[in-house]
C-alpha cells in the first residue's frame, strides 16, 4: 500500500514509519505544521520537524511538511479559548485528532493518491467479522484509543496504527535497533501550543496564553453553605472537581463542585456533592453507528473506566444519556466520554460532556 | 540530475553555468592562497578578485570601488539597510512585497511598509504619501524597493520610485534588492537610479554563498561584519576567492546573453502560461509585459499549492509556491496578500520559474504534469 505516515518527530511515529517500511509498504512521511505561535515546546516546533525529517532520511523515505496552521487555529485554538471563556475545560488534543490528524490529513492523503494514513498512536484497528474495530493499545499505560475515539468506519478502514501492538519499551527497542535519533526522546506531555514553563511572575503557561486572548475574571470562592471563604484570580481557569489552588483550606477533602462564570463564583464542598447518577454527552460520534446499552465509559485520557449504560436521544440522536451503575464524580464540562464495548473491549463511540450547571444533572 | 526531471525553480536557484564552474575550480585546487597575504601566491588570488571586481562593475555600470563582495543577497540587503541607518537617523521605508531579507530588517527597525498595487509592485501614490508624512515629522533614512519581485516576477518602475525618493526624501539612501533582476534586466539602467544594489550569484549561474552589494561612492554605509577589514573595511572576512571569480564569470555571461535569453525564455513562458490557462480557473498573477521573462506565476482556483507541489514532485517537476518557513512548511504568500489576492485563491499559488537551461520539452512536460495534477486534485476534492 501507499501510506502517508504522520511523523511528529517523536519515537512512536518514527517507529511507525520504520515498521511500515519493513512490512513492504510504500511510505512517505509528513509533519503537520499546526502552530506558529510562541510555544516551541510542542509537536510542531522546528526541532521536532528536524527530528522527523532526519528519521525519514535515515529510513530512506520522502518527508513532507504540510502547513495546517489555519485549520488548527479554526478547529483547535479558537474553540479552546472560547470554551475557557465559558468556563469549559476542553481537550484540544482530541479536537486536533478529530479535525487535523484524521479529517484533514485523510482528505489530503486521498487527494494525493495514498491508500492509507498512519500515525504513532498506541491503539489497534482490527477488522472483526467485517467491521472495523478500534481497540486499546497493547501497552495499557500508553493506550490512546481514548483520544482517537472519533474515527468512523471510513476513517478506520484507511488508518494504520503500527505501534499499537507494541509496548512503549518495545517501541524504544525498535528505535534503538534502527539507530533512530528519536529513540530516547521523552514523550510529549502537555498541550502542544502552550508552554509548560511558568512565566517569571509564576503564571502557568495556560494562564498566560489565555490572558493574552480573553479577559480572565477574579471570583469568589464559597462553600456549599454559601459562606465566603476566599478568592481566585481567574474563574475561567477553575475546573470542576479540582482540589488544588482554591482557597479555603480543608485540604484534599474539598472539591470544586460548581463553577459559575457569569456570576464569578466558585463553590467548593465535599466529594459527595460531586457524585451523580447520570451524565449527559453531546455531539456523539460512533465507530459503527449508534449504540445503546451497557458499556465501559472512560472520562479522561488515562482514567479508570466506569460501568454504565448509554442511550441516545435528542434531535437526530445528538445527545447521549449516560446512567452510571454506581454514583460517580461529575465529569468536567468539555471533556470527552468514550464508550467501550463491555465484551469486545473496542471503542463504540464518544461524546463531549455538555452540562454546565449542577442542577441540570441532579 | 536524472534525465526525467524538469527543473522549473530557477528563481530559487539556477544551475551553475559551466563556464563559472570552470572558472572557479583552479581557485579551489591550485590558487588556494588567502588574497590578503603578502607573497606571490596571495597576489595571484588578489589579482583574480580585482579582475572580478572590474567585470562586475562593468555589468552594473558602477565604479570598481563601489563593488563590495559578500555572502549573498540577504547579507547585501541587511548591510544596505542596517548599515545605512547606523550612519543616519530617520525612518526606513520599504514595500510590502519585499523579500523577507528586507522586510524583516525594516520591521526590526520599526520602519514603514508601503502598500503594493494589483500588479505586484510598490504603490507609488502610497509611497509618495508615506515619504511626505515621514518627512514632515522626521527623516527618511533608507528606502528599499526591489527591482523584481521574487515570487511573481513583477518589475518595479525604479525610475518612478527614484524620482519620488530624490524629490521628497533627498537625504535618504535608496537601496534596491536586484537579486531577481540580474538575469533579465540590464543593471546599467537601474544603477544610476539608486545608491545601493544587492545581487546574489546563485540566481544567475554562480555558486551559493557569494554576492555583491554595490554602494555608491560617498554613501555612508556601516559594515555589518567587523574583522580584518577586507573590502575596504566594508565587509570583513577572508575573501571567497573561487566564489567571487565564478560570480563574475556568471554575471558576465548572463549580461552578454541577456537580450537573446530574454526573448527565448519569454516565448517559452508564454507557451507554458497559455497551456496552464487552458485548464480554466487558472489566473495569471502578473501581465506578461510587467513580469520578467523567467517567471510564470499563477493562482489556481480550488487547488491547494501543497497538494499540487507534491503531485508535481511525483511527476518529476520541480516548482514552488511561496516562501517556506524554518520547518519547511509553505507559508501563505505575503506578496499575494499585499496585492489583495483573495486568500483562498492565494492558497493555490504556483511559481514556475525558467532559466538558462530550460528547453521547449521542459515546458511541454511541465504543462502536461501540472494540468493533469490540477484536474486530479479538483476531481478528488469535488463535492467535499
Amino acid at each position: 500500500m501507499k501510506v502517508l505516515v504522520a511523523m511528529s518527530g517523536g519515537v512512536d511515529s518514527s517507529v511507525a514509519a520504520a515498521l511500515l517500511l519493513e512490512q513492504g509498504h510504500q511510505v512517505v512521511g509528513v509533519t503537520m505544521r499546526l502552530w506558529g505561535g510562541e510555544s516551541d515546546t510542542g509537536c510542531c516546533s522546528v526541532s521536532d520537524v528536524d527530528d522527523a525529517r532526519r528519521v525519514a532520511q535515515q529510513l530512506g523515505i520522502d518527508h513532507l511538511v504540510f502547513n495546517f496552521t489555519d485549520d488548527f487555529h479554526r478547529h483547535v485554538v479558537d474553540p479552546y479559548v472560547a470554551d475557557h471563556a465559558r468556563g469549559i475545560t476542553p481537550n484540544p488534543c482530541i479536537e486536533c485528532n478529530r479535525h487535523l490528524k484524521f479529517d484533514r490529513l485523510l482528505e489530503r492523503a486521498d487527494v494525493l493518491g495514498f491508500d492509507a494514513v498512519a500515525t504513532g498512536h498506541h491503539a489497534r484497528i482490527e477488522n472483526i467479522d467485517g467491521v472495523w474495530r478500534l481497540l486499546r493499545g497493547a501497552d495499557d499505560a500508553k493506550d490512546q484509543s481514548y483520544v482517537i475515539h472519533m474515527l468512523d468506519q471510513d476513517a478506520l478502514s484507511r488508518t494504520l496504527l503500527p505501534v499499537g501492538t507494541l509496548t512503549k519499551v518495545e517501541v524504544r527497542a525498535h528505535a534503538t535497533r534502527l539507530g533512530l535519533r528519536t529513540a530516547t526522546k521523552p514523550d510529549s506531555q502537555d498541550v502542544c501550543f502552550i508552554t509548560s514553563t511558568k512565566s517569571p511572575d509564576g503564571a502557568t503557561g495556560r494562564s498566560s496564553f489565555l490572558r493574552r486572548r480573553i479577559e480572565l475574571h477574579a471570583a469568589d470562592v464559597v462553600d456549599d453553605a454559601g459562606e465566603h471563604i476566599g478568592r481566585v484570580d481567574a474563574v475561567e481557569l477553575v475546573t470542576l472537581g479540582q482540589r488544588r489552588g482554591v482557597a479555603g483550606g480543608g485540604g484534599n477533602k474539598r472539591f470544586v463542585v460548581d463553577v459559575d462564570v457569569p456570576q464569578r463564583r466558585v463553590v467548593v464542598g465535599p466529594e459527595s456533592l460531586l457524585l451523580v447518577d447520570r451524565e449527559l454527552g453531546s455531539s456523539p460520534t460512533w465507530t459503527h453507528g449508534p449504540v445503546d446499552g451497557r458499556v465501559w465509559v472512560q472520562c479522561s485520557a488515562h482514567g479508570e473506566p466506569r460501568a454504565g449504560s448509554i442511550r441516545t436521544n435528542g434531535v437526530d440522536g445528538n445527545q447521549v444519556d449516560v446512567v452510571w451503575d454506581e454514583p460517580q464524580r461529575r465529569v468536567s464540562p468539555g471533556q470527552s466520554l468514550v464508550f467501550y464495548d463491555r465484551d469486545g473491549g473496542w471503542v463504540v463511540g464518544g461524546a463531549t460532556t455538555a452540562s454546565l450547571t449542577t442542577s441540570a444533572i441532579r | 540530475m536524472s534525465k526525467s526531471l524538469v527543473y522549473l525553480d530557477h528563481a530559487a536557484t539556477t544551475p551553475m553555468r559551466p563556464d563559472a564552474v570552470e572558472a572557479m575550480l583552479p581557485f579551489l585546487t591550485q590558487t588556494y592562497a588567502n588574497p590578503s597575504g603578502s607573497h606571490r601566491f596571495a597576489r595571484e588570488a588578489r589579482r583574480a578578485i580585482d579582475e572580478a571586481r572590474d567585470v562586475v562593475a562593468g555589468v552594473i555600470g558602477c565604479l570598481p570601488g563601489e563593488v563590495v563582495f559578500n555572502g549573498g543577497g540577504t547579507e547585501g540587503d541587511n548591510t544596505a539597510i542596517r548599515g545605512a541607518i547606523e550612519r543616519r537617523a530617520g525612518v526606513v521605508v520599504c514595500s510590502a512585497a519585499e523579500h523577507h531579507a528586507v522586510l524583516h530588517c525594516v520591521e526590526h527597525e520599526k520602519g514603514h511598509v508601503v502598500g503594493v498595487d494589483s500588479a505586484g509592485v510598490i504603490d507609488l501614490a502610497d509611497l509618495e504619501r508615506v515619504l511626505r508624512t515621514v518627512s514632515n515629522v522626521s527623516n527618511v533614512s533608507v528606502v528599499s524597493v526591489m527591482a523584481v519581485n521574487n515570487e511573481t516576477g513583477a518589475i518595479t518602475d525604479m525610475r518612478a520610485v527614484s524620482r519620488l525618493v530624490r524629490s521628497l526624501a533627498p537625504g535618504a539612501l535608496l537601496h534596491t534588492d536586484a537579486v531577481q533582476a540580474a538575469c533579465w534586466l540590464d543593471l546599467r539602467t537601474i544603477w544610476p537610479l539608486v545608491d545601493a544594489m544587492a545581487l546574489s550569484a546563485h540566481k544567475f549561474g554562480g555558486p551559493k554563498g557569494v554576492g555583491v552589494l554595490a554602494v555608491r561612492a560617498g554613501s555612508d554605509v556601516a559594515p555589518l561584519i567587523l574583522g580584518g577589514g577586507q573590502e575596504r573595511d566594508r565587509r570583513s572576512g577572508t575573501h571567497n576567492v573561487a566564489g567571487i571569480v565564478a560570480l563574475a564569470r556568471a554575471l558576465e555571461s548572463t549580461d552578454r546573453e541577456r537580450a537573446a535569453e530574454c526573448a527565448r525564455v519569454e516565448a517559452l513562458r508564454e507557451t507554458l502560461v497559455a497551456r496552464l490557462m487552458s485548464v480554466g480557473g487558472v489566473h495569471r498573477t502578473i501581465p506578461a509585459d510587467r513580469a520578467v521573462p523567467g517567471v510564470a506565476h499563477v493562482c489556481i482556483a480550488d487547488v491547494e499549492s501543497e497538494a499540487l507541489l507534491y503531485l508535481l514532485d511525483e511527476g518529476g517537476v520541480c516548482a514552488s509556491a511561496a516562501s517556506a518557513c524554518a520547518s519547511g512548511a509553505m507559508e501563505p504568500s505575503h506578496v499575494l496578500a499585499a496585492m489583495g489576492v483573495d486568500r483562498g485563491l492565494a492558497q493555490g499559488a504556483l511559481r514556475l520559474s525558467l532559466g538558462h537551461t530550460t528547453t521547449e520539452s521542459d515546458v511541454d512536460e511541465a504543462a502536461t504534469v501540472v494540468t493533469s495534477a490540477i484536474e486530479r486534485i479538483r476531481s478528488a476534492t469535488k463535492g467535499r
